[in-house]
């Protein structure tokens, strides 16, 4: 009992076939759309790569990248099929490869879903990079004389000004580090030296952020020094001044703006899937279609197009069967070489019994 | 003796129309090209129109969209003309309109020229214009509460952030003006006292500047405040350090990022101007050719085309014997009533 089986004729294979070319180029075009947006992600990624600290979240525009590569050639393979279905001399060399086609077709469509899967399973996983990195950022921040660290300054400085956000998960995180290199205190005055024998470490901290935390909206220009100093300032008050620096972090922010552009190509993703699954299982109604005219006395009439010959679960088992079958074949010859001398003996007697039972049939 | 005549057959006719009709999408194109080009200039201006005090002239980006609309509706027109050339039925209702149109062409390409040069002198009155507008800009910074101008410090803001520039013409004209607005001063301290007593308007001036002025490139912490004082900061000297502020001037970067932007569409519109005389002789050709069929019946005759039917001197001296007619037409007419009622 063939699944979803549909009756064609010449005319409509003749339309299934020229709707099939216009909808393969079309997924060409979606694969290469495919293509292009896994380079921009991975391009956005890069861009920020010195504020993450591993590229574990690179593997989703990787992916994209490749499936949409292979998409671009998959469906350029199904529209020379196409092409060549109607002729009935050129359409036999193809029969090899639909089987492979169809594989390779159905693993793009899942590789595509576990595309939208993981870039929603992978937000915990950027999370902890963007901690990270932005941690080592922050502390890094005054080393601007020490080769390989020397544009982390510059580095969060635009990051912040970009993305509107201070420290990592707010303000404060300015604080618990030294952020003013050595070089520019001043190690004779007073205030520099109560504030380095303040803490363990010696670190030189203070209530103070830098000037890219500054939020341009503040009615008033920017304190960056002293926040929590209420009289060193006049008329501030620190607990309900909102508008002076960005309240948001910037791991925050970069999630926000990673997720956002991550969830903006999800309805994208999924049409190209619909369209992948179209081609697929109109290029199998065409090949069945095809190969049953052709079988035909009469190659323009009418033939059947199915998805599957037999059901699901009679495929199924088939597919199963012959899986098994190979791996017998394999086992069996194995099991040959060590026992042939008594297989031989039993297909001896095998074949005397099957002769004793054929002997007396002819009789009766 | 016709200017650049050339001897046409069907089939270099056919080819002819054929090329001209080809030339005259791209020209179409191209219309549409001009057209938004002016619409992002303009958008580009409204943007900043604040920090030009609402001043600055819209002629240039008007003028290229409506020249932009003329081209396309121009060229949709010659191609329509040029396809049915090749048909002399449909050919014949659209030969009277043709040498008007033609004439127009040529105007149409005068004003283009006229457009790309304003391209290029349109800097000058912008200028001026930027100037005085930073200067009231800044003047506002601090007027944050003042109803019309509460944007004003957060506009300078960004474009100082985005242009990387700082002030009208370097950091120092912060210096000048009062950029910290009086709710934030405390009048009680001894400070602010002398400073507003320093000077004759009662202005709390200082030498300091904006964060916005702050460069990131810097290696140290940014100094915005006290910044001609060498002592208030450790290891800083004001006249040798370069990279804490930014230190170009708003008004020459805005002039240079405007001023790019018009440049690069002048010389947009100066090909565009090349393809369109292009067609125009190509339409003159197609024209010319048509008209002068050896044997008018047959559409398979030779015949001949040209720009100029005579030379530019005979073209000009008939155009203006032409001017002179008409002129004396009027007189000779009012000088016949006077003698017929004399006469008469």
């Amino acid at each position: 009992m063939a699944l979803l089986k549909m009756k064609f004729t010449q005319q409509r294979r003749v339309r299934l076939a020229q709707g099939l070319w216009l909808l393969s180029w079309l997924a060409v075009m979606c694969g290469a759309f495919i293509f292009c947006l896994g380079v921009y992600l991975k391009t956005e990624l890069l861009r920020r790569d010195e504020v993450m600290d591993n590229t574990e979240i690179h593997v989703v525009p990787n992916i994209l990248m490749m499936v949409g590569l292979a998409s671009i050639g998959t469906n350029w393979v199904a529209s020379r099929v196409c092409q060549d279905s109607l002729d009935a001399s050129r359409f036999p060399r193809w029969k090899v490869l639909l089987l492979a086609w169809f594989a390779v077709a159905a693993l793009l469509c899942c590789l595509l879903i576990a595309v939208v899967v993981l870039s929603y399973a992978l937000q915990g996983r950027l999370e902890e990079s963007l901690k990270v990195g932005l941690r080592n950022g922050i502390r890094f921040y005054k080393d601007t004389d020490v080769p390989g660290r020397c544009f982390q300054k510059e580095t969060i400085d635009h990051l912040q000004m970009e993305f509107r956000c201070c420290g990592n998960n707010n303000f404060k995180d300015w604080f618990e580090v030294q952020w003013v290199s050595n070089r520019y205190l001043d190690f004779t005055s007073k205030d520099v030296k109560d504030r380095i024998r303040s803490n363990v470490d010696g670190r030189f901290l203070l209530d103070g952020v830098p000037f890219s935390c500054c939020n341009p909206a503040s009615p008033r220009p920017c304190l960056q020094y002293h926040l929590t100093d209420n009289r060193a300032h006049y008329n501030y008050e620190y607990q309900s001044e909102e508008l002076n620096l960005y309240s948001r972090g910037c791991r925050q922010a970069l999630i926000d703006y990673y997720m956002d552009l991550m969830n903006s190509t999800g309805p994208g993703v999924l049409s190209v899937i619909l369209i992948q699954m179209s081609v697929l299982l109109s290029l199998r109604y065409l090949q069945t279609a095809v190969e049953g005219a052709m079988a035909l006395e009469n190659p323009e009439g009418e033939s059947e197009g199915y998805l599957l010959e037999k059901g699901v679960k009679q495929t199924f088992e088939d597919c199963k069967a012959k899986v098994l079958d190979m791996l017998k074949f394999a086992q069996v010859d194995a099991a040959d070489a060590e026992v042939s001398p008594g297989a031989a003996d039993a297909e001896k007697t095998v074949d005397n019994t099957t002769e004793k039972a054929a002997s007396p049939t002819p009789a009766s | 003796m016709a200017l650049m005549l050339v001897k046409f057959d069907l089939k270099k006719r056919v080819k002819l129309a054929q090329s001209v009709w080809f030339m005259y999408w791209f020209a179409v194109l191209a219309g549409v090209l001009v057209f938004s080009m002016g619409l992002f200039f303009k958008i580009e201006l409204r943007k900043r129109s604040e920090l030009m005090d609402n001043n600055e002239s819209h002629f240039l980006p008007n003028l290229l969209i409506l020249m932009g609309l003329i081209a396309c509706g121009i060229n949709a027109f010659g191609g329509k003309v040029c396809y049915d050339s090749l048909d002399p039925t449909k050919f014949a209702k659209w030969k009277p309109m043709l040498k008007s149109f033609l004439v127009f062409c040529v105007v149409f390409n005068a004003l283009l020229f006229v457009t790309a040069l304003l391209c290029f002198l349109m800097r000058i009155p912008l200028q001026f214009t930027l100037a005085e507008g930073l200067r009231n800009g800044m003047k506002y910074y601090k007027d944050t509460d003042t109803p019309g101008r509460c944007y004003m410090k957060r506009t300078l803001d960004l474009m100082q952030m985005e242009f990387r520039c700082c002030g009208n013409d370097n950091y120092r004209d912060w210096f000048e003006i009062q950029w910290v607005s009086n709710r934030y001063l405390d009048f009680s301290a001894k400070e602010v006292k002398d400073r507003i007593g320093s000077n004759v308007d009662g202005q709390y001036l200082m030498d300091g500047v904006p964060f916005s002025c702050c460069n990131p490139s810097s290696p140290r912490p940014c100094i915005q405040l006290q910044m001609t004082n060498n002592s208030a900061h450790y290891s800083y000297d004001h006249y040798t350090e370069e990279l804490n502020v930014w230190k170009r001037g708003c008004r020459d970067a805005l002039l240079s990022y405007y001023g790019g932007m018009m440049n690069t569409i002048g010389a947009l519109v100066i090909l565009v101007i090349m393809l369109e005389i292009a067609v125009t002789v190509g339409m003159q050709y197609v024209n010319s050719s048509l008209s002068t069929l050896a044997n008018p019946e047959d559409p398979e005759s030779e015949s001949e085309g040209w720009i100029l039917e005579k030379t530019v001197k005979e073209t000009f001296t008939d155009i203006m014997d032409k001017m002179k007619a008409m002129g004396k037409g009027g007189k000779v007419e009012e000088g016949g009533e006077a003698a017929v009622a004399t006469v008469s």
